[in-house]
């Protein structure tokens, strides 16, 4: 094939935000959080986009997610990625990140000659980071993660990558397949094309669903089963309680007070 | 006798041992008092240097001292193949990483390579009586911290974010044992290449008794809000949009994916509050926020906060400022 095969995993996460603890039962409540796109995935998909508006190629964005997520999928279709894939079973619950990578790699390798995989730096929901590398680890890919620049050198079959580290950035060259995750806000997603968008829920255009069974995983591979990790609590992230002390007047008395509060602390 | 370890990856970068390497042993030298096990520091390098006494002298019991010629830098490949091979040999029942990028770059495949549960970015860190680990990890940009266990599989791996251990101070008179490792791994491992590299140096915040913080809303008056932050003596801290926009380096950046301070005052411009950016700031003792939205979620997390155009009170507050300074002196 001509240009770059690439796969984007997106993961459709609940808004930070509108997720509470219930303290009576200890469990999260999700009900009244809105989805939205994980912010640095979407990120990646614009990434995808511009490396195939140069190279040429095309890309598929695979996410883990209930059967109901498909409407995120013609919605991220709409902004410009040519598919759109739903990997959906409900042994797929429970995940950590060592069977949720097992499950990926099978769907990329299911694709198969995949040039490149993006993902964003991390989820907004559990924020580990780890997904990306594990996922090159169970397909043998090399990685680059927290990129910036992502370019690709036809000739050599590697990409070129700029990646942020803890005393500055680096420059590495990284041999095709690759996985790389990119960093929140390293461009400027475009907006789906709601015309496309509105024809693809008219034509009842249908997300492909691939189930364990499709990606030929066996129940002890994933979901709660095949995680090595387990949650024994959960508590509220405690801070120092805070007075909420709402400071009014005009102007002058406001920026008085508050030059005391600064000059006494 | 054969006890078990807990072991400590100390990451190395041009500008020296990245701190929080030493805050990991500190509190990997506190669980190991706990349970009776011994604590082995990793050091991977291009050569010998005096990082190994200084593990010890600062908690190690035993340092494993890993030279090649090809280990100046990070690349996954090299160190993920040591660290594998180590483990095969030694078998430690805990692997301590900092939550750093490349040290989470080396776990995330590590933890699938060695088949083991991986608790990543934890904010606190206990083990019981079986030697189970217990690690607090964030979720929801810190809101919520969910106790994670791994009682399956060996290592128990965890990466610990920076700034919330406290590391030992050196004592040159603790003893140890140092091994150098020599390994033989085969050529042609190692594809990634190095082009560049860019060092940059780094101002640290996260003891800045004072912080001046600036979000979105007040974008275009950061240099006001650097003579603010210079007035009362303190540091400049951001939100993640500043940083991600290039207007301040990342180590200002507080929050779930930079730092998180404990300042005894902060004062907070035009910032929404978004929860990824509050846990950084949990532990600050006085919060005082201006938002122009009496609706914003920083609002909740402030001890006092101000409804007001950020760019209207900014100014007025470095004069006021300056005039009472003048006064006192
Ligand atoms: C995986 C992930 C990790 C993240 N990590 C971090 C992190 O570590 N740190 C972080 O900060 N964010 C992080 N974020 C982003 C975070 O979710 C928010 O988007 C971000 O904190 C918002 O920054 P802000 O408050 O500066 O900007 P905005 O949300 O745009 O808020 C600007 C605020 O300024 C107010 N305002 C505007 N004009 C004025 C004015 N003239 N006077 C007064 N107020 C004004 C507005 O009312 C608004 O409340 C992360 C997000 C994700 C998905």
């Amino acid at each position: 094939m001509k240009g770059i095969n690439i796969v984007v995993c997106v993961k459709i996460v609940p808004k930070p935000e509108e997720v509470k603890l219930n303290l009576e039962t200890n469990t999260l409540d999700r009900a009244n959080a809105s989805s939205i796109i994980n912010p640095p995935d979407k990120n990646a998909i614009e990434t995808a986009i511009q490396l195939k508006q140069i190279y040429g190629g095309q890309i598929t964005v695979i996410s883990m997610g209930p059967p109901f997520f498909d409407g995120f999928m013609k919605l991220i279709i709409s902004m410009g990625v040519d598919k759109a894939i739903l990997l959906s079973d409900r042994a797929f619950a429970g995940a950590d990140t060592y069977p949720t990578t097992k499950t990926l790699s099978q769907a990329i390798k299911k694709l198969g000659n995949v040039d490149l995989v993006i993902c964003g730096e991390e989820s907004a929901d559990g924020g580990t980071g780890n997904v990306p590398p594990g996922i090159a680890e169970w397909l043998n890919y090399s990685q680059a993660t927290y990129c910036h620049e992502i370019d690709y050198d036809a000739s050599e079959q590697r990409f070129i990558v700029k990646r942020s580290i803890s005393d500055g950035f680096e420059i590495i060259s990284i041999p095709k397949p690759a996985v790389v995750s990119v960093e929140l806000n390293i461009n400027t997603p475009r907006f789906p094309d709601f015309s496309l968008k509105k024809e693809l829920d008219n034509n009842k255009h249908k997300i492909p669903i691939w189930s364990a069974t499709d990606l030929d995983l066996e129940p002890n591979e994933i979901g709660l089963s095949g995680s090595f990790t387990t949650v024994d609590s959960l508590i509220q992230a405690k801070g120092l309680e805070r007075k909420q002390i709402q400071i009014i007047g005009n102007i002058d008395d406001i920026v008085d007070q508050l030059v005391d509060l600064i000059i006494n602390k | 006798m054969n006890s078990k370890e807990i072991w400590v990856f100390i990451e190395i970068s041009d500008t020296g041992v990245e701190p929080v390497s030493w805050e990991l042993l500190g509190k990997a030298r506190e669980l190991a008092n706990k349970v009776n096990f011994l604590v082995t520091s990793i050091i991977i390098s291009n050569k010998e240097s005096k990082i190994a006494e200084e593990a010890i002298a600062r908690g190690s019991d035993k340092v494993l001292y890993i030279i090649h010629n090809e280990c100046s830098h990070y690349s996954f490949e090299l160190f993920t193949k040591i660290i594998t091979d180590l483990n095969e040999k030694f078998k430690p029942e805990i692997l301590l990483m900092p939550a750093t990028h490349n040290s989470r770059d080396l776990a995330g495949r590590l933890a699938i390579r060695l088949h083991t549960g991986l608790t990543a970015d934890v904010v606190q860190l206990d083990i019981n009586n079986q030697g189970i680990l217990l690690g607090a990890v964030p979720g929801f940009g810190g809101s919520i911290l969910a106790i994670i266990k791994c009682e399956q599989s060996i290592p128990q791996m965890a990466t610990v974010r920076p700034g919330i251990f406290q590391s030992i101070l050196p004592d040159q008179n603790r003893k140890g044992t140092i091994e150098y490792i020599f390994p033989q791994i085969k050529e042609n491992l190692k594809e990634t290449i190095l082009i560049k590299k860019i060092t940059l140096n780094k101002e640290d915040i996260s003891k800045s008794p004072r912080l001046v913080i600036a979000g979105r809303g007040i974008s275009s008056n950061l240099n006001e809000i650097r003579l603010l932050a210079e007035l009362i003596n303190g540091g400049v801290g951001v939100t993640r949009p500043i940083s991600d926009m290039g207007l301040f380096g990342r180590e200002h950046q507080i929050g779930s994916t930079g730092i998180s301070v404990k300042s005894k005052l902060a004062i907070i411009f035009g910032a929404s509050g978004a929860t990824h950016f509050s846990s950084g700031i949990k532990n600050v003792e006085t919060v005082i926020s201006i938002n122009l939205d009496h609706k914003a979620l920083i609002n909740e997390v402030s001890d006092y906060f101000i409804i007001a155009d950020a760019s209207e009170i900014l100014p007025r507050i470095i004069d006021k400022l300056k005039l009472k300074m003048e006064l006192i002196k």
